[in-house]
C-alpha cells in the first residue's frame, strides 16, 4: 500500500535556541551587574583600536574584560592584554561570527562579580554577527570612512540591529568622497533609533562623547 | 556566509518534529525567510543535502519564501512594503511619511513539512 503523504505543522523559529540562550546570558548578566557590549564592523575598520581607546578612558572608572573573538590567531587578544585589561581569546575556527553559546564559554573564563562591562570585539564581517545574538545588553558597530557611505545598502540588517553607530577614521574624511549626511540619512532610515558618533582612535575626536554614552548606558543597566 | 550553522538548526527542529510523529521520509521543509537576510536559497539547500544525509530527511526539499520587508508608519499606521537596497527613501504610500518602524523581514521560520 502507498504510504499517504502528510502536512506536519512546524511553525518554529529556526534561531528559537540560540535566542532563548542569549535571554539567558542577560538574566545572568543582570544578576552580577556586568554589562556586556557587542562591537562588530569589518575587518580593518578599528574594533581593536577603538577598544584601546575606550579602555584608556574607562580603566579608572569601570572593572573591564574583553572577549576577543577571531577565525583563528591572538593579536588582538595579546594587545589587550598588553594594556593590563583581562582579554579572552575564543577562536571561532573557521566561523564568521560569534553566538550565544561562543559568548557563554569566553563568560564562564572571567569573575563577572569583579566586572562593569564586558565588551565582545566580534568577528570582522558586517553579515552574519547581525544574525546572531550573542546575549549582549547593547550592539554597537563601528563604520569607518575608507570603506564608504552605501554600506547601509549593502549591509542593512547590521544597521538595523545596532544600538550605536561609531564612524571612525574620521579625520580621513576631508581626503575621501564619504558622503557623511547621505549615510546618515540612509542609517537613520533603517534605525530611526540608532546614536551616532563622529570618531578617530588616532586623534581621539569623538572618543570622549562615545564613553559617556556607554557610561550613562551602564549606569542605568545597573541601576535597574 | 552563515548558512551552515542555519542549516543545521533547520536540520535539528526537522529531525525533532519527525521523530514525534514517527515519520519515515521528510519530502520538503517549508521555510519562511525574511528579505533582511542574506542567506542564499541554494547554499542552504547543499548544506543541508550534506548535513541530512542518512537521516528520514535526506533529499527533502526546502522551499523558501522570502518575506517581504515592511515599514508600520509611525503616523497613519498603514502598512507598506519598501525595497531596502535601494536608495529611494521609504515613503508612505498613504500619507507621505517617511518615518516608519519594521514590521517583517527579519523571519526564521519553519512553516511546516511534507512527510510519508
Amino acid at each position: 500500500m502507498m504510504e499517504e503523504i502528510r502536512l506536519i505543522e512546524v511553525k518554529e523559529d529556526i534561531l528559537a535556541d540560540n535566542k532563548g540562550l542569549a535571554d539567558d546570558l542577560r538574566a545572568t548578566l543582570r544578576k552580577h551587574k556586568t554589562f556586556l557590549l557587542n562591537l562588530m564592523s569589518s575587518p580593518g575598520a578599528g574594533k581593536t583600536t577603538l577598544i584601546l581607546a575606550t579602555i584608556a578612558v574607562l580603566r579608572h572608572e569601570l572593572r573591564l574584560a574583553v572577549i576577543e573573538a577571531d577565525i583563528d590567531s591572538m593579536v588582538d587578544a595579546e594587545k589587550v592584554a598588553a594594556t593590563g585589561v583581562k582579554a579572552v581569546q575564543l577562536r571561532t575556527g573557521g566561523f564568521c561570527h560569534l553566538d550565544a553559546a561562543m559568548v557563554s564559554k569566553g563568560l564562564a573564563a572571567l569573575d563577572l562579580d569583579q566586572l562593569d562591562l564586558v565588551i565582545i570585539e566580534n568577528v570582522g564581517n558586517l553579515v552574519c554577527p547581525a544574525e546572531f545574538d550573542t546575549g549582549s545588553i547593547r550592539n554597537a558597530m563601528i563604520l569607518s570612512v575608507p570603506e564608504g557611505d552605501d554600506k547601509p545598502l549593502k549591509y542593512p540588517l547590521m544597521f538595523s540591529v545596532c544600538d550605536v553607530l561609531m564612524v571612525n577614521k574620521i579625520d580621513y574624511l576631508p581626503f575621501s568622497d564619504f558622503d557623511l549626511a547621505a549615510m546618515q540619512k540612509r542609517v537613520f532610515k533603517l534605525n530611526p533609533r540608532i546614536k551616532i558618533f563622529e570618531v578617530s582612535s588616532k586623534t581621539g575626536v569623538g572618543i570622549n562623547a562615545w564613553t559617556n554614552w556607554l557610561k550613562q548606558e551602564i549606569k542605568t543597566f545597573i541601576g535597574s | 556566509m552563515h548558512e551552515l550553522p542555519v542549516t543545521e538548526s533547520i536540520l535539528n527542529i526537522a529531525l525533532k518534529h519527525a521523530h514525534a510523529n514517527k515519520v519515515h521520509k521528510v519530502l520538503s521543509i517549508s521555510l519562511r525567510v525574511g528579505e533582511m537576510s542574506d542567506l542564499e536559497d541554494e547554499w542552504i539547500q547543499r548544506y543541508f543535502d550534506y548535513l541530512s544525509k542518512d537521516t528520514v530527511a535526506e533529499g527533502a526539499k526546502l522551499k523558501i519564501e522570502r518575506v517581504p520587508v515592511t515599514l508600520k508608519c509611525d503616523q497613519c499606521q498603514n502598512i507598506y512594503a519598501i525595497r531596502i537596497r535601494e536608495q529611494k527613501d521609504p515613503v508612505c504610500p498613504t500619507c507621505g511619511n517617511t518615518k516608519g518602524t519594521l514590521v517583517s523581514g527579519r523571519e526564521y521560520y519553519i512553516k511546516d513539512m511534507e512527510v510519508k
